[in-house]
């Protein structure tokens, strides 16, 4: 996994609530047996007509120039519904390293994490405030320091993460080598339940 | 001190607590299929792992297969690929694999508990989030992505920060005409489709408890729809005279020492919950969605929302977007409208039961001629006991396409979905935009409404329906 510092980009606001990721990665997409190019489908039935990658939508944010960075902001309940961690892969591939949101579905928020690709939690009225934000402002995201600020006005929040998943990420740590180094531990607990 | 059900098999699972950090909890039975576990192979390979404990997994083929002529190589050149790989994948790890033509073959969330796999106190994952259902057995189970699955591969774990405890009692009787389904789909319209957002859910109550494994199955199994890690119900005598006997399920000799053990499940009368929510059943009526998620559902009889007296402008405008999505406005019925299609399946309602159902309420009928019907068992097994029990025979005369074992048109993956623009009333368990097919509108119903349905050709109150003349 890629660690994760900081950020300083402008972003892509999609102001609309309970995103799930059907919407972020439809099913017909999810056959490829790797984790590479999903970007390109990213959102692809509210980013092109009629399925066609050659006819995209003017209304939808991503096919905006004006519009670009690698934050994306959007409504509460982000990620709600299935688990398919192409969602956050899809996110990645397509250069986003950050989510903003004033609420995370669980599952998504996981396996983003796992990815190295940051869902912060900030208050409604943050939220509001970035969706009134013009596009050209930037935003900083500082992990260690668990802020984000908007640069034009230095309006600040302080995001929570959890402290393991703060060293993972600022890391570039994942879970799997946690558990691989403390496999005699499991292997001790898986004894002493069948004892 | 007392616990709750959840935090007695949680206690009794965790390896290690990382100071500040999660959980290295314990996994007893880790159910893969195609979609979400090829990456998870590759993941460990690249480490040079092998699977950790690979008797402890079970595999099946269920998002990504035909419900048609599975006896033949599958035709697109994608969907072949990715399940050729789970049984490359299963044979070089030695896991058992339930594929396509096993007589186990089915939705994973069918035939775990049908095999007797799923038993209670037991941890459960899979990378699918409806893993939710196996919480019927009084089981810790929860959905899981792919980077998950690759730490089970390699550890038997998973690190997992500890919810909070939600619980919701029902009390009272069910009215007639109203399944388990329009339960679930009442209690995720009234605390919305994030409202139990970083909660495990138990459901009790005496309507609870009156319900059999298949319904309680469907009510757990759509816990993730309004956010919840989990759900789960207490396991009790429905529960043991159901595993009993089963493929998988502890033998004779150790049956009533299990049992014993499993009694001790269940929630000490001084737990204290996080919250609590209180349901008297009788407030119950069958349930259908109108909207673009599990939340937005009314009763059969009620109107959409008048979406200008919405206060919450956020509310407000998904909505609207998802009134016109659906092609439906705002303050009028549902009761009435034309459906192209009634899907009847998924891991939501695709069981024994639920087909013993559709075929009492359809037996000497036919289904309308504007409507296309299919209705796809959830297992190799449940289409054979339908068959033995004439239930195919029924399905047929009423006009209705029987498919083989799968997902089905529950996700637009495989080859069955819904047209854009067409309404599909549907036991399945998301009404996402494009869920099942780009541009298809789905709304979610029990089998018994679905059913309804098929006969009149438009949303219909089953309990209007008029008896058939013998």
């Amino acid at each position: 996994m890629q660690a994760l510092q900081k950020i300083n980009s402008r972003f892509v606001p999609i102001p609309m609530e309970n995103i799930d990721t059907d919407q972020i990665i439809p099913a017909r997409f999810l056959k490829a047996t790797t984790r590479d190019g999903f970007g390109k489908n990213l959102f692809r039935d509210w980013r092109y007509e009629n399925n066609d990658d050659t006819k995209p939508k003017e209304d939808f944010v991503l096919n905006q120039p004006q519009f670009s960075g690698e934050i994306l902001v959007a409504g509460k309940n982000f990620g709600c519904g299935s688990s398919r961690e192409h969602a956050a892969w899809a996110l990645l591939d397509y250069g986003f390293k950050a989510v903003v949101s004033s609420f995370f579905a669980d599952i998504f928020k996981n396996n983003a994490l796992n990815n190295g690709v940051l869902p912060v939690t900030v208050s409604d009225e943050f939220l509001a405030k970035l969706f009134q934000l013009g596009n050209a402002n930037t935003l900083s995201i500082d992990v260690e320091k668990q802020t984000i600020t908007i640069d034009a006005t230095g309006e600040q929040e302080v995001f929570d993460i959890n402290p393991y998943k703060k060293t993972c990420l600022l890391n570039g740590y994942d879970d799997i080598d946690y558990l691989i180094n403390h496999r005699s531990q499991i292997e001790a607990f898986e004894a002493q339940l069948t004892a | 001190m007392a616990k709750t059900l959840f935090d007695k098999i949680w206690d009794k699972h965790v390896v290690q607590k990382i100071e500040d950090g999660p959980s290295v909890l314990y996994i007893d039975k880790h159910f893969i299929h195609e979609v979400t576990s090829p990456q998870a192979f590759a993941g460990i390979e690249k480490r040079g792992l092998k699977v950790f404990r690979p008797q402890q997994v079970v595999a099946t083929a269920d998002h990504n297969v035909p419900t048609l002529n599975q006896h033949l190589p599958i035709k697109d050149e994608l969907s072949r690929l990715q399940v050729q790989q789970l049984i490359e994948n299963c044979k070089k790890h030695h896991i058992e694999l339930y594929g396509l033509g096993h007589p186990f073959q089915g939705i994973v969330h069918v035939i775990g508990p049908e095999l007797g796999i799923t038993q209670p106190g037991m941890t459960i994952v899979c990378g699918d989030s409806h893993t939710s259902t196996h919480g019927a057995f009084g089981a810790i189970a929860f959905g899981i992505g792919t980077s998950e699955v690759e730490m089970v591969f390699a550890s038997q774990c998973v690190l997992q920060t500890k919810p909070k405890r939600m619980r919701i009692n029902i009390e009272g009787e069910l009215h007639n005409g109203v399944l388990s389904k329009d339960i679930i789909l009442y209690i995720i319209a009234k605390i919305t489709a994030s409202g139990a957002t970083g909660y495990f859910v138990e459901y009790a109550g005496s309507a609870i408890r009156s319900l059999s494994m298949e319904s309680r199955m469907t009510i757990c199994n759509m816990s993730i729809e309004m956010g919840a890690r989990g759900g789960m119900i207490a396991p009790d005598e429905t529960t043991f005279n159901y595993m009993k006997g089963r493929q998988f399920a502890p033998g004779v000799n150790q049956w009533e020492e299990k049992v014993a053990e499993w009694k001790e499940l269940y929630t000490d009368a001084d737990a204290v919950f996080d919250m609590e929510i209180n349901i008297n059943a009788s407030e119950i009526e069958p349930m259908i969605t109108y909207g673009t998620n599990p939340g937005l559902g009314i009763g059969i009889n009620g109107s959409i929302p008048v979406t200008d007296t919405i206060p919450d402008e956020g509310e407000r405008k998904n909505i609207i977007k998802a009134l016109q999505y659906m092609g439906l406005e705002s303050g009028k019925q549902l009761l009435g409208m034309p459906v192209q299609h009634v899907f009847i399946g998924s891991c939501t309602n695709s069981r024994i039961e639920d087909l013993r159902l559709v075929a009492q309420l359809v037996k000497g009928r036919k289904k309308n001629e504007h409507v296309q019907v299919m209705i796809v068992p959830g297992s190799q097994q449940v289409a054979k006991q339908a068959q033995a029990e004439g239930l195919n025979k029924i399905f047929i005369e009423a006009g209705f396409e029987i498919r083989q074992a799968g997902c089905s048109a529950c996700l637009g993956m495989n080859e069955d979905k819904i047209p854009a623009g067409e309404y599909c009333i549907s036991t399945s368990n998301r009404n996402f935009e494009g869920r099942q097919g780009a541009g298809a509108r789905t709304l979610l119903a029990s089998p018994l409404t679905a059913a309804a349905a098929a006969i009149t050709g438009v949303v219909t109150d089953v309990r209007t329906l008029e008896p058939v003349n013998s």
